[in-house]
């Protein structure tokens, strides 16, 4: 029996003072067995169970539940008394690996490409496996990543990686999941009056600048396009063969045939019931991408089947009318009304570690705690199309596992001690952990 | 019988009084005396005296008489006037009539632009385009028959004309609003070359990148006081400033200031106040929501009548982007001129800024409707702008040696059936509506000669363009009378719609509806007439349907019963909108009061030596911390029931850009003389929003755009409050530096403005502080020198009277900042962002520093690739005093929670988190004294929390700010349901204005901006504006 601990890296950092990554390995492919015991398992589905074992074979969960033996074989065995353990966490929608370093440094970004349609463009392909936001991620129980371009119309295709990888297509966990389309804006354009912004309490006073024409009409017309596109892209698919490769069209079938879903990015009411007619007239399997509004409409987006990724908690509210908790409990609108909803983190400067945290404050706004667990792993797998391989800790499921010393949804208990991705352990170091043992040599702290 | 006299012609006048000498005739001399007596009127010679059967003479273009009995001039043209009104006409006193403005260019700051640094004005002239005292109206005004008939048609007489442009505006003139022609030249239209002085905040046309910001115009304008105070000491070293001259010269005029704004009123007030001027303030029309404030500028307002129009919220979708407080607005814009006139503040109106000037009377009529009395609304059109500018000797009322400027109406000037017939301006006569001069109500006996015979109608004439035939049956037709000429067409056989609706905007009406007439199926029976007013009688000739030419008379036979003209007055009785303070849904009815309060049974967190004490009571008296105890009772106080929750001091928030009109002002590298506090917005929502966070204090930063930013504010988060109010008073004051990729114009790919590098920007802060020292001692030296409000600024830091908070990411930035300030003798007492502050902990806190950071932002751009969430527990291991900032409005919301990450990263203990946001930020501020913690004889500014106040689970219930509780959950749950029930009134309000076809426009959504330093994206919400990219905010 091996235990494993994390103070060998923290020691070999002490004397090795390596500041970079580097030195932070993809662990290696595990087939042994692993048995994670003694803890609180948060399943993911809504069931906890106290004091339980979940048994890992191969990479694979095998059991999961109270009394199961271990072996005295050469097995791991990480002892969770007292700890949480939880599915591998979901960050459902993200630029992490395309952005390195957004402002200023323009080499660094690969999330954006030109052109309004570009449905064959692959994000997955210039995902960087190295980049220094990702060990942060993973540190707080983040495992999986939906990569995702962005711009235009039709911003291109998604994929889904694993975290802890050599190179993308070592990532790859399910690729080209996801078509991803912005939909055109119903809201007015802020009128540029002068270049300024709206004198407080006279609003009245600047729509001068405004845009003359009707917001409605400009987005339904760019609707209209975005329709011919795909009936066009259909009917080529028709066709047995073609005297000329469409590759945009091409890139579309797998919507036709549901093995990919259409990724709506829509936050207004309108956008969201727009987002209806791909279901309708396509048959495209639809998930809305942001939704914020999406509280409006809830019982909609569940009678025609649409789930939803918030794409971030913490934000304000809409409009100054609002209340002030509108962002924070819209969760729980959607629990309520049964749709099947995905919570995100999107924040560009805190670069998304803070997913279990929006999921917290969905809990305290309404949700249970299980329910905004499920809402960053069962229902993002679900989501993503990924939820017969991961999202749960059930039987049958890759051995996606995060243990934290507390509850995971809480920031001041949050703190995760170990993540294992198909059973492999990988490591929670990264560049800001080594940075900080680099500064307590110097300052000599504790 | 209606006696039609003086219908000489209304379109062209040829007669030439006045005439000019020193101008050469083309032609034979043609002077006239211009005399003319206006009998049996009633004239209001102001609104104190009210001549009933009088007479008005005029010769020359001026009063010579004015009275009853008077005996009438021999050359006199008598008009008699009998059942008409006479008024002196109106005064514009907010005009740019016959003056160009300049169109504004794409000036402004914009952090991805090059700066303009100096000015575009060729000429010896002040370095900033904004400040331009010289223009002068009386110089480039032209008369311009175009935009004057319109002001004619609406009363005026006489205007105040500037030019609308700039921070100092120069000079405004007085001019008549008559025509220009041969023998009556601008010369006689421009009645006082210089009558005013004007301001505004706005720098308008300038395409100089400073100032970019409402503090920055502010600055501005105060420096040009101080200048030009100093220039009349004739200081050889600025030469001849003829910007600076004229301002000079100007300051004996009326001093005129364009707020535009309630917020905006009271800056300019205070400005004035600064340097002994009483501006006479234009407002913003939004006036009535504080007006106790500004009663208190003792300033004479001129008000525009520009209310929003309703705005289309048929759908929902578009309905939810309008804030109740716009549409509050909306319903009582018209209420503003009545608050002015009960709050006792003199005020004068202006036309200005209505989309169209025929909306004037209309809009006025409204503010009638709301309480406005008549006198008031004369009085603020005639006396008061002709007092202010002091030219009441010449207009403004009905005395003999006044310009003969007067108004003929048919009935009292604001009665809604009341028509404005003549404007006379300097005794030349401006017809508005001719036809309008003989009431042609009544009934009259129409008799058409065909050559088949005589046919007798009874015409009914209900006025000018609606009128019925009546035979057998009411017929249909068309009607109209110009006062002149007459047009009649009708059918003989009724159609369906026998009634011709009075006030008819459709077939019978003359508005060009009625089609078909006089085609359909050769029918003889219809008949085209056309005639002439003879007299008492209407003569003409006309055509049938088969082409016979046929003759026409109509004599006058009885007058019909007058409909009732007196006004109804129902706008008193509606429900209204209530004015809340601040103006929207969150906002109160009445500001809260300071009462005692005891908070029983709550888990205390004291940040103080006794750390947590459980089951505890907090007394607090008159807004102070009285008791922390066990047990403890008091009679006046209410009590709260802490059973179960924590109560820990109010969260402090070292850096913050909420509740101000504009953050950065970005032009230029060193911009010590704004001042944050200069342009505070007490109702950003954000306030409202961040006590549900548990935030009572916040200190609000200039932004990062330049090296020595603006001076702080530290206001606390008295929701309701005016600007001034939300100032912590007594704190310490500082400024807001800033290093490194923002002051450098990183995102920049064409930037012109030193510094581009770090090195520079050492160089920036060398320099100022060299300056600020030479500076210090020159002004010593000689105390009349010139005063530098900028290095004012930077000497008071000198001098320990103002501290630095440094927004700062990298180390060499760091040590660099804190050389130099050990090289003037001064420290930096706070670095902000800090990310890298845990590289040079040591150095700080050798240096005297307190940290301000995130808890766990990095990686947005280049200098802060190394940012490390671990950094503040570094920097408080090492012995700093830590602060978590938020920088950001949503994030402020949850401080507590980011406080909480340090101890998840670093192994902050729950005590020390918490003090991160409370107590160690109150101590950079240096306001520890006051807040931070739970002491008796601090500051009641608490926050009693739903749970453990670090958990992300806990929400703050009670937030109370100098013992007043200024945020409640169940408070805001109530609110929710006002709000809900209030939107809802007043779309369906809006929704029966769009109905009853009332124009409407395009609902127009409520843009939030959100400020912030320029440092980093957000993403908040669908109707937000983030500025900080491109901050350009002048109003």
């Amino acid at each position: 029996m091996k235990k494993i601990s994390l103070t060998i890296s923290s020691l070999f950092l002490l004397t090795a003072f390596v500041v970079a990554q580097e030195t932070v390995y993809p662990a290696k492919e595990y087939n042994g067995l692993l048995f994670i015991t003694n803890g609180t398992v948060h399943v993911g589905n809504g069931e906890v169970i106290e004091n339980a074992t979940v048994q890992i074979s191969k990479g694979k969960i095998v059991k999961v539940g109270k009394d199961i033996a271990i072996p005295v074989d050469d097995v791991k065995v990480i002892d969770a008394k007292g700890k949480q353990v939880y599915p591998g966490l979901i960050l459902s929608s993200s630029d992490l690996g395309l952005k390195e370093i957004a402002n200023g440094v323009r080499g660094s970004n690969d999330y954006q490409e030109i052109g309004e349609f570009n449905p064959s463009v692959r994000s997955v392909v210039a995902y960087n496996t190295d980049s220094k936001v990702t060990g942060t991620l993973r540190a707080n129980g983040i495992l999986f990543a939906g990569i995702t371009p962005e711009g235009g119309i039709i911003s291109g295709t998604s994929s889904v990686v694993q975290l802890d990888a050599w190179n993308w297509e070592d990532a790859a966990y399910k690729y080209d999941n996801g078509v991803h389309l912005t939909m055109p804006s119903f809201i007015q354009r802020f009128g540029r009056r002068g270049g300024g912004g709206p004198p407080p309490g006279l609003a009245g006073r600047f729509g001068a600048g405004a845009d003359a024409t009707d917001p409605t009409k400009q987005a339904l017309e760019k609707v209209e396009e975005i329709k011919s596109f795909f009936r066009q892209a259909k009917a080529y698919l028709q066709e047995a063969s073609h005297k000329e490769t469409n590759l945009k069209f091409e890139a579309t079938k797998g919507l036709f045939s549901k093995k990919q879903k259409l990724f709506v990015h829509a936050d207004q009411v309108k956008q969201m019931l727009v987002a209806i007619d791909f279901e309708k007239e396509f048959g495209f399997d639809v998930v809305i991408i942001g939704a914020s509004e999406s509280f409006q409409i809830a019982d909609l987006l569940k009678a025609n089947n649409i789930s939803v990724i918030l794409n971030q908690e913490h934000a304000l509210p809409a409009t100054e009318d609002d209340d002030v908790d509108q962002p924070y409990k819209t969760p729980a609108t959607l629990q309520k009304a049964g749709v099947l909803f995905a919570l995100n983190d999107t924040h560009d400067e805190s670069r998304y570690r803070n997913l279990s945290f929006n999921a917290g404050t969905a809990a305290t706004y309404g949700l249970t705690k299980e329910q905004a667990l499920q809402a960053i792993t069962l229902n993002a797998a679900k989501i993503l199309g990924i939820d017969d391989r991961t999202g749960s800790i059930e039987a049958g499921k890759d051995g996606n596992i995060v243990v934290a010393d507390g509850d995971i949804l809480d920031m001041k208990s949050s703190n995760v001690v170990y993540a294992f991705i198909q059973g492999r352990q990988v490591s929670l170091d990264n560049k800001q952990k080594q940075l900080y043992e680099r500064y307590k040599y110097k300052y000599s702290i504790k | 019988m209606r006696k039609i006299k003086l219908l000489i012609s209304g379109l062209l006048f040829v007669s030439l009084i006045q005439a000019q000498e020193t101008f050469p005739v083309n032609g034979v001399a043609d002077k006239r005396s211009g005399t003319y007596a206006f009998t049996n009127a009633t004239i209001v010679k102001d609104v104190q005296t009210t001549l009933q059967n009088a007479t008005l003479v005029i010769s020359d273009g001026k009063i010579v008489a004015v009275g009853t009995n008077l005996s009438i001039p021999k050359d006199a043209v008598v008009v008699d006037c009998k059942e008409k009104y006479i008024y002196p006409s109106f005064i514009d006193i907010y005009s740019d009539y016959g003056v160009a403005t300049p169109q504004r260019n794409a000036g402004g700051f914009n952090f991805n632009a090059p700066a303009q640094l100096g000015s575009n004005t060729k000429g010896a002239y002040n370095w900033n385009q904004a400040i331009k005292p010289e223009t002068d109206a009386s110089k480039l005004f032209a008369a311009d028959d175009s935009k004057a008939k319109p002001l004619r048609e609406i009363g005026f007489g006489t205007v105040l004309t500037h030019v609308k442009d700039g921070i100092a505006r120069g000079t405004g003139a007085v001019v008549t609003l008559a025509t220009a022609k041969d023998g009556f030249k601008e010369n006689l239209i421009l009645i006082k070359e210089k009558a005013s002085a004007n301001y505004s905040f706005n720098k308008g046309a300038s395409s100089q990148s400073y100032p970019s910001s409402v503090m920055g115009s502010i600055a501005l304008l105060r420096q040009t006081y101080l200048d030009a105070q100093w220039y009349k000491t004739k200081p050889s070293k600025e030469g001849i400033n003829l910007s600076l001259q004229a301002f000079n010269d100007n300051q004996s005029l009326p001093q005129i200031f364009e707020g535009d704004d309630k917020w905006s009123d009271l800056r300019a007030d205070r400005v004035g106040d600064e340097f002994g001027v009483q501006y006479i303030i234009k407002g913003g029309g939004n006036e009535y929501q504080r007006i106790a404030e500004v009663a208190a500028t003792k300033a004479t307002y001129i008000l525009s009548l520009n209310y929003p129009q309703a705005m289309d919220v048929e759908d929902p979708n578009d309905a939810r982007l309008v804030s109740l407080s716009d549409m509050k607005h909306w319903e009582l814009a018209p209420t503003n001129p009545t608050a002015f006139e009960k709050a006792n503040i003199p005020f004068a109106l202006t036309a200005a800024d209505l989309r169209d000037p025929k909306q004037f009377l209309t809009n006025l009529r409204k503010a009638i409707d709301m309480g406005l009395s008549e006198n008031k609304a004369l009085d603020a059109l005639t006396k008061t702008p002709a007092s202010l500018l002091n030219i009441y000797d010449k207009v403004g009322s009905l005395e003999v040696g006044k310009l003969a400027n007067f108004l003929i109406t048919s009935g009292p000037v604001f009665n809604e059936k009341t028509v404005l017939l003549n404007n006379w301006i300097q005794g030349e006569k401006y017809a508005v509506k001719e036809d309008g001069w003989n009431d042609v109500k009544g009934n009259y006996s129409l008799t058409i000669n065909s050559p088949v015979g005589t046919i007798n109608y009874t015409l009914d004439v209900k006025s000018a363009a609606v009128a019925n035939v009546i035979g057998k049956d009411t017929l249909t037709g068309k009607f109209s009378f110009d006062g002149k000429i007459v047009k009649l067409s009708f059918s003989t056989t009724p159609t369906r719609r026998p009634q011709m609706g009075a006030g008819g905007a459709g077939n019978f009406g003359g508005q060009g509806g009625a089609a078909g007439f006089g085609g359909r199926g050769g029918n003889p029976s219809q008949f085209r007439l056309s005639g002439f007013v003879n007299g008492d009688s209407w003569n003409g000739n006309g055509e049938d349907t088969a082409g016979n030419k046929i003759t026409w008379t109509a004599k006058f036979t009885n007058t019909t019963t007058a409909s009732d003209s007196t006004r109804k007055r129902p706008a008193m009785a509606q429900k209204l909108a209530k004015v809340t303070y601040p103006f929207d849904g969150y906002g109160w009815e009445e500001m809260p009061k300071q009462e005692n309060l005891l908070i029983k049974n709550a888990t205390v967190w004291t940040n103080e030596k006794d750390g947590i004490l459980e089951n505890t009571d907090v007394l607090v008296k008159n807004g102070k911390i009285a008791k922390i105890g066990k047990n403890l009772s008091d009679e006046s106080a209410k009590i709260i029931d802490g059973t179960g929750k924590h109560l820990t001091a109010g969260i402090i928030d070292e850096h913050s850009h909420i509740a101000a009109a504009s953050i950065n002002e970005g032009a230029q590298s060193v911009t010590s003389e704004v001042r944050i506090g200069d342009n505070l917005n007490p109702e950003d929502i954000n306030i409202y929003r961040q006590l549900s966070g548990g935030v009572t204090s916040s200190h609000i930063l200039h932004g990062s755009a330049n090296t020595i930013g603006g001076q702080t504010q530290l206001i606390k988060l008295r929701w309701g409050a005016n600007d001034d109010d939300l100032k912590f008073k007594g704190a310490d004051p500082f400024i807001k530096f800033a290093l490194g990729e923002n002051v450098k114009r990183t995102t920049s790919q064409n930037n012109n403005r030193f510094p581009d590098t770090r090195m520079g920007v050492d160089q920036v802060l060398d320099d100022a502080f060299a300056r600020a020292k030479d500076y210090e001692a020159a002004m010593k030296a000689d105390p009349k020198g010139r005063r530098d409000l900028e290095l004012d600024a930077l000497v008071e830091i000198l001098n320990k009277k103002r501290f630095i908070t440094c927004h700062s990411y990298v180390q060499s930035e760091i040590t660099s900042a804190m050389r130099i300030g050990d090289k003037y003798g001064f420290k930096f007492n706070t670095f902000t962002h800090i990310l890298e502050g845990y590289k040079v902990a040591d150095k700080m806190k050798l240096h005297g520093s307190n940290a301000s950071t995130f808890s766990d932002w990095w990686y947005y751009k280049q200098e802060v690739i190394d940012a490390n969430a671990y950094n503040a527990a570094i920097m408080q291991k090492v012995g700093l005093n830590v602060c978590i900032n938020s920088d950001d409005a949503e994030q402020a919301r949850r401080l507590n929670q980011e406080a909480a990450k340090t101890i998840k990263y670093g192994g902050i203990g729950e005590e020390d988190a918490l003090k991160m946001v409370t107590l160690n930020p109150a101590k950079a501020l240096h306001v520890s004294d006051r807040v931070g913690s739970i002491k008796a004889g601090k500051d009641a500014d608490l926050v009693l929390w739903s749970n453990h106040p670090l958990s992300i689970y806990a929400s703050a219930e009670k937030t109370i700010v100098d013992g007043i509780v200024y945020f409640d959950r169940t408070r805001d749950l109530e609110l929710r349901k006002k709000i809900s029930s209030e939107r809802n009134r007043l779309v369906q309000k809006m929704l029966g204005e769009k109905r009853s076809g009332a124009p409407t426009r395009p609902a127009e959504p409520s843009w939030q901006v959100i400020l912030s330093c320029g440092d980093h994206d957000h993403h908040d919400g669908l109707i937000t504006v983030d500025v900080s990219t491109d901050e350009t905010i002048n109003n």
